[in-house]
């Protein structure tokens, strides 16, 4: 089971509290993490990444495991701890504006 | 008795305020989807109790709401929440956020006179179909009209606009390229009249397939062909249901009139103190009768002298008086923003207008007096009102 912590504004837009738990079949990647929020919450398409490139929105960051992964390619394997449930695939909004 | 219904969007979020008839005692509600951006609210006017919502955000862009209820309970249409996963190969949800223009993007012209590709940014107005509450119009930046004939599940960019042989040579202006204005003709089903700043005002005679500027008559000094076909910074049109060939314009500078349906205008200023500002709107029952909020200028987006003052015209624009009762005469240094003011059908006819410093004033008597309905919600964006039965 993946964990996927998402920004307050999202949680919100999707129903949701606390974390999200997401089924993921192997290869665990960004990609396929957010293929299937998506797919469970389909509220959130377009909100994470555009709706026709499926290219990061400029104020958002993916974290794994404590590093930036943002800029890694979203079909590189995610880190054992986070396919293992035992760390959660961070979704971050800048902290820039008002 | 009958209601009057305000759908307030701010930077924070939105409000939904209500009254008797009376428009004395107001309930406020809300915020709804605070935090978030909501650049316009608006009701059908064929099933008051649908209302759409255009909620925005830099980070997370742009969600589609839809109330059924008339703001109580909100949906994306077309994804109640809660709904399970969809079934592999069942129809795909989540598709009401969706803006894509249709074929190649292609460019319009930048601030610096350079080619930039068309980039989807947000929905600037929704306007409701006149006829069928399934309808529904966006007007969205970078500049183009989109429609949806599900309720807003679906979105289908009406491109002819875009493709207009001027395209490629529109401007933002400094809020971005937004179509910010859509007026229905309730005469003539085919009539949809679009504002965009800065490319200026056009009409289509056939429900938005082929466009036609109309903007003989504007004289804009600051661009460099001041009478050119494209090119003008219109704020905001409006036009009263039973004149629909009557236009009034508040453009960047200058109150403008139409009497032929945008194929020609001339100057109403007359003797406002400036002829700088965003919004404009006809009274109810009067078609003569038009409001308007003077700002000094582009460069100062407040109030002349710090006194807010609504100008009201009886006479379609030139005679302006100003109307000060209720509202502030010293200090005050906001703006209305162009989608921020609206007139209920109720009789005397209501004026609404919400400002950048959060209040949102009504007047229950045609302009005569104005009260604050609410003095500290976040910055307004905009403004409508429902009349109810």
């Amino acid at each position: 089971m993946i964990l996927v912590v998402l920004p307050a504004h999202l949680r919100t837009l999707a129903h949701v509290q606390g974390d999200v738990q997401l089924e993921v079949a192997a290869p665990v990647t960004a990609r396929s993490v957010l293929d299937a929020l998506e797919a469970r919450y389909p509220m959130l398409r377009g909100t994470i990444r555009d709706h026709v490139t499926l290219e990061r929105r400029p104020f958002l960051r993916y974290f794994a495991c404590e590093q930036d992964i943002s800029f890694e390619s979203p079909d590189a394997p995610l880190p054992e701890a986070i396919i293992s449930g035992r760390e959660p695939f961070f979704i971050i909004g800048a902290i820039a504006g008002g | 008795m009958s209601k009057a219904r305000v759908l307030v969007g701010t930077r924070k979020g939105a409000f939904i305020l209500t009254a008797d008839g009376k428009r004395q005692n107001w309930e406020v509600s809300g915020p709804y989807f605070s935090g978030w951006e909501l650049y316009h609210l608006k009701g059908s006017p064929v099933n008051p109790g649908r209302i759409f919502a255009s909620q925005t955000s830099g980070w997370f862009g742009q969600v589609i709401q839809r109330s059924d209820d008339g703001g109580k309970t909100w949906i994306q249409p077309g994804t109640p929440p809660g709904e399970s996963t969809p079934a592999p190969g069942s129809m795909p949800k989540g598709e009401s956020n969706k803006f894509v223009y249709e074929g190649v993007a292609g460019t319009h012209k930048w601030y610096d006179g350079t080619p930039h590709p068309w980039e989807f940014k947000r929905v600037w107005h929704l306007e409701p179909s006149l006829s069928d509450p399934d309808t529904v119009y966006a007007g969205v930046e970078d500049a183009a009209l989109f429609v949806s004939r599900d309720g807003g599940q679906n979105w289908k960019e009406l491109s002819g606009l875009r493709r207009h042989s001027t395209g490629q040579n529109w401007q933002p202006g400094a809020g971005g390229m937004c179509l910010h204005t859509i007026l229905l003709d309730p005469k003539n089903h085919k009539r949809i009249y679009v504002a965009i700043s800065a490319a200026g005002a056009f009409r289509s005679d056939d429900a938005g397939q082929t466009w036609k500027p109309i903007n003989k008559g504007l004289h804009s000094p600051y661009i460099p062909d001041p009478d050119a076909e494209v090119g003008h910074c219109v704020h905001r049109i409006a036009h009263h249901p039973s004149r629909p060939d009557v236009l009034f314009m508040q453009k960047h500078w200058d109150v403008m009139r139409s009497d032929n349906a945008g194929d020609s205008w001339r100057e109403v200023s007359g003797n406002l103190p400036t002829d700088f500002g965003f919004v404009i709107d006809v009274h109810a029952h009067e078609p003569e009768t038009i409001f308007v909020v003077p700002i000094k200028s582009d460069g100062e987006h407040f109030p002349p002298e710090g006194k807010l003052r609504v100008y009201r015209s009886r006479t379609g624009g030139n005679d302006w008086e100003a109307l000060t009762k209720g509202l502030p005469q010293k200090d005050c240094y906001v703006d209305v923003l162009r989608d921020a003011m609206a007139v209920d059908r109720l009789d005397p006819c209501g004026i609404y207008f919400g400002t950048t410093g959060g209040q949102v004033y009504a007047s229950a008597d045609g302009g005569d007096s104005w009260n604050a309905i609410v003095r500290d919600l976040p910055a307004v964006l905009s403004v409508e009102v429902q009349t109810l039965p």
